[in-house]
C-alpha cells in the first residue's frame, strides 16, 4: 500500500470525525475553541499511534477471543500515561482538558482503528496510519472548534479578532452550537472527498 | 507466524501478562509524574492565596467545618511580622449551574473581602465562566466590600451584587460560596472574642 496515500486518508477522504464519524462524544464536548480541539486532537493523536503500534507489534500472541480486552487495556493504559504526564507538565492544557482526557479511552476511533487496521497490517503502516487518521482527527476538532469559537466570541485561539463586536453569537460556544456547526463541516468535507 | 488458537490456558495467559506489563508501566510512570504533580497543585494553590491577599511571609493552615455544608473550608491566616494581614479561605459551592464551584476569598481581619479568584469550576464556557478573572472583570466587583453592609445576593434576590447577564444560577452560586466563607469566618472570630476577648486566631 502506498505509506503516503495511507497518511493522507485521514485528512479529508477518510476524516474520522466528518466522514467516518466516529469519535463524536469528544469531538462536540471539547471543541468550545480552537485550542481545545487541537489539545484534544493531538493527545488522541498520542494514544491512537501508541496503541497502533503495540497493537501491531502483538497481533500474533492475542488470542483472536480475548483480542477486545487486550485492546482496552492497551489503550487505557497510554491514556492514563498521557492524563499523568499531562497534569504533571502542562498544568493549563489539563486544567482546559482533564474531563475529557478519560474520554480517550471509549473514543471509538482508537478502538476502530486497532481493531480494523492495526490488528490485520506491519508495524510501519500502523504507524502512518495512526498518525494521519490522529492529525485528520486533531484537524477536524481544530476547525470545528475554531469555528464555534470565530461565531461564539469572535476571538480565534484566544485573542479576540473584533474587540468592539460585543459577546458574539452564544448558541455556538453551547451544545447546539456543536450540532450546527458539526453539520455544515459534514457538508463541507463531503463536498471536497467528492471533489477530490 | 500463524495466530495464536484461542484456548483457555492462551486466553488467559495472554491477559494476564498483558495486564502486569500495564501495571508495571503504570506504576513507573505514576511514580515519575508524582512530584510534578503535587509540585503543580500546590503552586495553584499557593498562586491563588498570593493573588488574594497582601504580602505575607508565613502561612499557618486549619480546617474548620462551615454551618451549611458538609465539607471543611480551609483557612490560610497569613502573617506579616507575627501580625494577622489577612485570611485565605477555601470555599466552595455546590449550587453551580454545572457541579461544584471552588472559590479562593481573602479576608481582611475584620471580614472585608480582598479579593476572590474562582479556583475550579464547570460553568458554561462563554457564559457562567465570566466568574474567572481572565475572562472579566466581573469578580472585581466584590473588592473592599464587608459583607456586614454588602449584602451578598444578586439584585433580583433584592441583594447587592450584579449579576453576570444570563447567567444568573451562577452569580447566585458564587455568592453562595462567598458567603459561606464569610460567615464561617465571623463565627469563628465572635467565638474565639467571646472566650479571649481579642481574635487570637
Amino acid at each position: 500500500m502506498n505509506q503516503w496515500k495511507n497518511f493522507t486518508k485521514g485528512f479529508i477522504k477518510e476524516n474520522p470525525v466528518f466522514i467516518l464519524l466516529l469519535g463524536l462524544c469528544p469531538a462536540l464536548g471539547v471543541t468550545t475553541s480552537a485550542i481545545n480541539g487541537l489539545g484534544m486532537g493531538l493527545a488522541t493523536t498520542f494514544v491512537l499511534v501508541s496503541s497502533n503500534i503495540v497493537v501491531s507489534l502483538i497481533k500474533n500472541f492475542i488470542p483472536d477471543k480475548v483480542r477486545i480486552p487486550s485492546f482496552i487495556v492497551i489503550i487505557a493504559s497510554f491514556v492514563t500515561v498521557v492524563e499523568l504526564t499531562m497534569e504533571a507538565y502542562l498544568p493549563s492544557l489539563f486544567n482546559a482538558l482533564g474531563l475529557f482526557i478519560p474520554l480517550i479511552v471509549v473514543n471509538c476511533l482508537v478502538m476502530g482503528r486497532a481493531e480494523a487496521f492495526a490488528s490485520k497490517k506491519d508495524t510501519f503502516s500502523a504507524i502512518i496510519d495512526g498518525l494521519g487518521m490522529g492529525l485528520g482527527f486533531a484537524l477536524a476538532l481544530t476547525m470545528l472548534g475554531g469555528l464555534r469559537e470565530l461565531l461564539g466570541t469572535y476571538s480565534l485561539f484566544g485573542y479576540k479578532l473584533l474587540p468592539n463586536a460585543g459577546d458574539g453569537m452564544l448558541v455556538f460556544v453551547l451544545a447546539p452550537g456543536a450540532f450546527i456547526g458539526m453539520g455544515y463541516m459534514i457538508i463541507l468535507f463531503n463536498y471536497m472527498k467528492k471533489k477530490a | 507466524m500463524a495466530k495464536k488458537e484461542s484456548t483457555f490456558t492462551s486466553m488467559v495467559l495472554t491477559l494476564v501478562i498483558i495486564t502486569t506489563i500495564a501495571s508495571f508501566v503504570l506504576a513507573t510512570v505514576y511514580n515519575l509524574t508524582a512530584e510534578p504533580i503535587a509540585k503543580s497543585r500546590q503552586a495553584k494553590r499557593t498562586n491563588a492565596i498570593r493573588e488574594v491577599l497582601p504580602a505575607f511571609d508565613s502561612l499557618r493552615t486549619s480546617n474548620y467545618l462551615p454551618q451549611t455544608g458538609e465539607d471543611s473550608l480551609e483557612f490560610n491566616f497569613a502573617y506579616q511580622q507575627e501580625e494577622l494581614v489577612g485570611i485565605a479561605i477555601s470555599t466552595y459551592t455546590k449550587k453551580g449551574y454545572s457541579g461544584e464551584i471552588r472559590a479562593m476569598v481573602g479576608l481582611q481581619p475584620d471580614g472585608t473581602i480582598i479579593d476572590v479568584v474562582a479556583l475550579q469550576h464547570a460553568e458554561t464556557p462563554g457564559l457562567g465562566d465570566k466568574i474567572e478573572k481572565g475572562k472579566s472583570d466581573w469578580s472585581n466587583q466584590f473588592k473592599g466590600k464587608n459583607p456586614e453592609n454588602f449584602n451578598l445576593s444578586v439584585k433580583k434576590d433584592n441583594g447587592d451584587v450584579d449579576a453576570i447577564t444570563a447567567a444568573t444560577i451562577t452569580s447566585r452560586a458564587y455568592c453562595d460560596a462567598i458567603s459561606r466563607a464569610y460567615n464561617t469566618y465571623m463565627e469563628k472570630i465572635s467565638k474565639q472574642q467571646n472566650q479571649e476577648g481579642e481574635p487570637v486566631l
